[in-house]
């Protein structure tokens, strides 16, 4: 037993739970907790960021890609409440994520003090549960209880509000084992499963699609002897991109608003849509009235409030979903839909669907990623921002590892792939790690281009620059009439001279037949160092298909007309 | 088909439980009729008795959702319980109102509890539907100001 600080105590409950790596930003009410750090420095390692969102989508992007708890530390007022977009986010794609703020000392909570703000009050509905320690002599306990929480079952952000006295008042510690995480929630019986397992033997038409649910090698290998038992066509949503490997040929492509018109027909006709570690998000479901409309649902999910909310289904088996696959692979013997799969692999060939640029040997988006494809082996951590680029990544990579991707899935957060490649490359050494970012998301989150150079992380800063928020854009032209309002960028910002003036080699491509030569060259710098690339395309390059929010998600728009 | 729901629901007795809770029903928007809450035989635990619109999907999701948080140790919707509310009310218009407020008091079993020159203050505790038609036959005499606790409710054994 030792009598310890509590910024101490706080080091030591990040060491017991096996953190080494921790991202944040100082300020006057973690004081102690860095001045603790200090002497911690060679147990936990800490990446000071350029603004403390950075951090946070960092701890979020280290998650994503190791599957461990991120961490990030933020002051008191301002650093938590710039918090508050990555916990958010991190929240809305169930990622596990633990944020220590300060606050004001406990005498001085509640009385406006300065930079005292209320974070367990503004967090409260984005995490899956929050604290404000107020007793030392809690503090160890609550910091295990928020790595329980942020840990079992859907997994999620929790954040440890610490005043600042709290950090400095000594209390015992002693270590403890480690409270291992569990599902949270009364588990699927038997003849539950048994019943799941009747409805697929029965099935004629099984459509199998994936989600965020599916974690690690143990995950996919699962899942990929699942859907060959079964004998299903597989999808995934945007977050379950590479939970199946999409060079296989049962892969259909991404359902949902940007998805393959091939899984589009898929749903239309199948009899049995088995939804594994996903919830029916509206961006994948269109209009829910016209969804899988000749299927009965079977969903397998670990959080039981998500059965029912959007979809309405004929089954569900809640549980953690490779527990529950492995489970029905060994009741169900194996199937075999040859008509059904036939059917699949014509609509593949009928519907190929690729927009070429509106100019000759211009760059288009599809080849870049398909090239970034080609020269990483489909090995590559990709993280993302939000618009356009964001779903070009999605669709044009393929991914062979669940969290492979790394986007923003739930919130759409513009400014998080920067940080989030942080965190992965941080997590990932050996691993190539590209942020794939639209120039306009580029431009809300730049500062962390430093936290790069400054602590040499080798990221490959990929900006697909069309000089418009190309998403909105795409909307303005197909729903506003091409009242292009507030949208089109055309910003002078010089992207090689940016690059250098934080200290980062950059690269040009600006066409077609110099896609690969100068993408080669720019992974080769970035095995050694961060590299920023800007790789020009026209402004109206759509993402396709298309379905209109609300809509039904088995009629995608195949084509846009460009005519101005 | 929308219906009233009575919730019961045990939390932690701490800082912020309520917030929580009520911050659930409003950003999800599930329409809260009552609610009403206070410490349990044990010390720790808080008996929540929420009165909830929805139909039969929104109150799935409400108890699913109650049951995420941290705080919350048990929801049951009640099927068979005994309600009760408590209503304490000022009534009448001048002297000559007090003597029929006072027979539909006795008839009512309430309690007066004030006497003022023009009004009596009323006390009654009972089924809500016993409280509304109270309310209702008082309501030619005056009804000044009332409070009225809500449901309380425990399911029977
Ligand atoms: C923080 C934030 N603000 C606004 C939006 C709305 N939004 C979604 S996509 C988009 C355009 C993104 O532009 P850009 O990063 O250039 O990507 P592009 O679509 O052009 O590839 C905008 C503004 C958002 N998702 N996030
Ligand atoms: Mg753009």
């Amino acid at each position: 037993m030792r009598n310890l600080t509590g910024a101490d105590i706080i080091c030591e409950c990040l060491i017991e739970q096996g953190v080494d790596t921790v991202f944040g930003y100082p300020g006057g009410a973690v004081l102690n907790i860095y001045d603790s750090l200090y002497n911690y420095s060679d147990k936990i390692h800490h990446v000071l960021t350029a603004h403390e969102q950075g951090a946070s989508h960092a701890a979020d992007g280290y998650a994503r890609s190791t599957g461990k708890t991120g961490v990030v530390i933020a002051t008191s007022g301002p650093g938590a409440t710039n918090l508050v977009t990555g916990i958010a986010t991190a929240y809305m794609d169930s990622v596990p994520m633990v944020a220590i703020t300060g606050n004001v000392a406990c005498s001085l909570l509640g009385l406006d003090s300065f930079q005292e703000v209320d974070i367990t009050g503004i967090t409260m509905p984005i995490t899956k549960h929050n604290f404000i320690v107020k007793d030392v002599n809690k503090l160890a306990d609550t910091l295990r209880e928020a790595f329980y929480i942020a840990g079992s079952g859907r997994k999620g952000p929790v954040l440890v509000d610490v005043p600042k006295d709290i950090t400095a008042q000594k209390a015992e510690f002693v270590n403890k084992p480690l409270k291992p995480y569990t599902v949270n929630v009364t588990m699927h019986q038997d003849d539950c499963i048994a019943k799941a397992a009747e409805l697929i033997k029965s099935a004629e038409r099984p459509f199998l699609y994936t989600g965020g649910g599916i974690y690690g090698d143990d995950g996919a290998k699962t899942l990929k002897a699942f859907a060959e038992l079964i004998d299903a066509p597989v999808s995934s949503s945007l977050m379950g991109q590479g939970s199946f490997d999409e060079t296989d040929s049962r892969y259909m492509g991404m359902l949902g608003m940007h998805g393959t018109k091939t899984a589009a027909e898929a749903i239309k006709n199948c009899d049995l849509f088995i939804a594994v570690g996903t919830r029916f998000s509206d961006r994948v479901i269109g209009n829910p009235k016209t969804f899988a409309p000749d299927a009965k649902v079977l969903h397998i999910d670990i959080d039981p409030a998500e059965i029912n909310k959007n979809i309405k289904v004929y089954h569900q088996v809640i549980g953690d979903s490779t527990d529950v696959m492995k489970k029905l692979i060994k009741i169900i013997p194996q199937q075999s839909h040859t008509d059904w799969i036939g059917r699949i692999k014509a609509w593949e060939k009928q519907y190929e669907c690729r927009q070429k640029g509106t100019e000759e040997l211009t760059l288009t988006p599809q080849h870049l990623i398909e090239t970034l494809d080609k020269l990483t082996n489909g090995e590559a951590l990709i993280a993302t921002e939000v618009g356009q680029s964001q779903m070009w990544a999605a669709q044009y990579y393929a991914y062979k590892h669940p969290h492979q991707l790394i986007t923003s899935g739930g919130l759409g957060t513009m400014g998080y792939g920067l940080g989030a490649a942080i965190g992965a490359k941080c997590g990932n050494p050996d691993k190539t790690v590209v942020n794939v970012a639209g120039d306009g998301s580029f431009h809300m989150n730049l500062n962390e281009l430093v936290t790069l150079s400054k602590h040499n992380i080798p990221v490959v800063e990929l900006v697909i620059n069309n000089n418009v928020l190309g998403m909105v854009r795409q909307w303005q032209r197909l729903f506003y009439g091409k009242r292009f309002s507030q949208t089109t960028l055309d910003r002078p910002t010089d992207y090689m001279k940016l690059g250098e003036a934080f200290g980062i080699k950059s690269f040009v491509i600006d066409s077609e037949d110099k896609c690969e030569e100068i993408l080669r060259e720019a992974l080769e710098v970035s095995k050694t160092a961060p590299v920023l690339i800007e790789a020009r395309i026209d402004k109206d390059i759509n993402v396709l298909p298309m379905v209109p929010a609300g809509k039904s998600i088995t009629e995608p728009i195949l084509e846009i007309e460009i005519d101005d | 088909m929308t219906e009233r729901n009575v919730i019961s629901v045990c939390v932690n007795n701490g800082i912020g439980v309520l917030g929580r809770v009520t911050g659930l029903f409003s950003r999800r928007g599930y329409n809260i009729i009552s609610l009403n809450v206070a410490e349990t035989e044990n010390l720790g635990i808080s008996r929540m008795t929420i009165v909830a619109e929805g139909d039969e999907g929104v109150m799935e999701q409400l108890v699913k959702q109650l049951r995420k948080l941290y705080d919350v140790s048990e929801v049951k919707v009640l099927r068979d319980a005994v309600c009760r509310e408590h209503i304490i009310m000022k009534v009448g218009n001048g002297p000559a109102s007090r003597q029929p407020v006072i027979e539909i008091a006795n008839l009512f079993r309430a309690k007066v509890v004030n006497v003022a020159e023009s009004r009596l203050m009323l006390e009654l505790t009972g089924e809500p539907e016993k409280i509304d038609s109270f309310i209702g036959l008082l309501q030619p005499y005056g009804v000044k100001e009332l409070v009225r606790t809500g449901i309380s409710a425990l399911e029977r054994d």
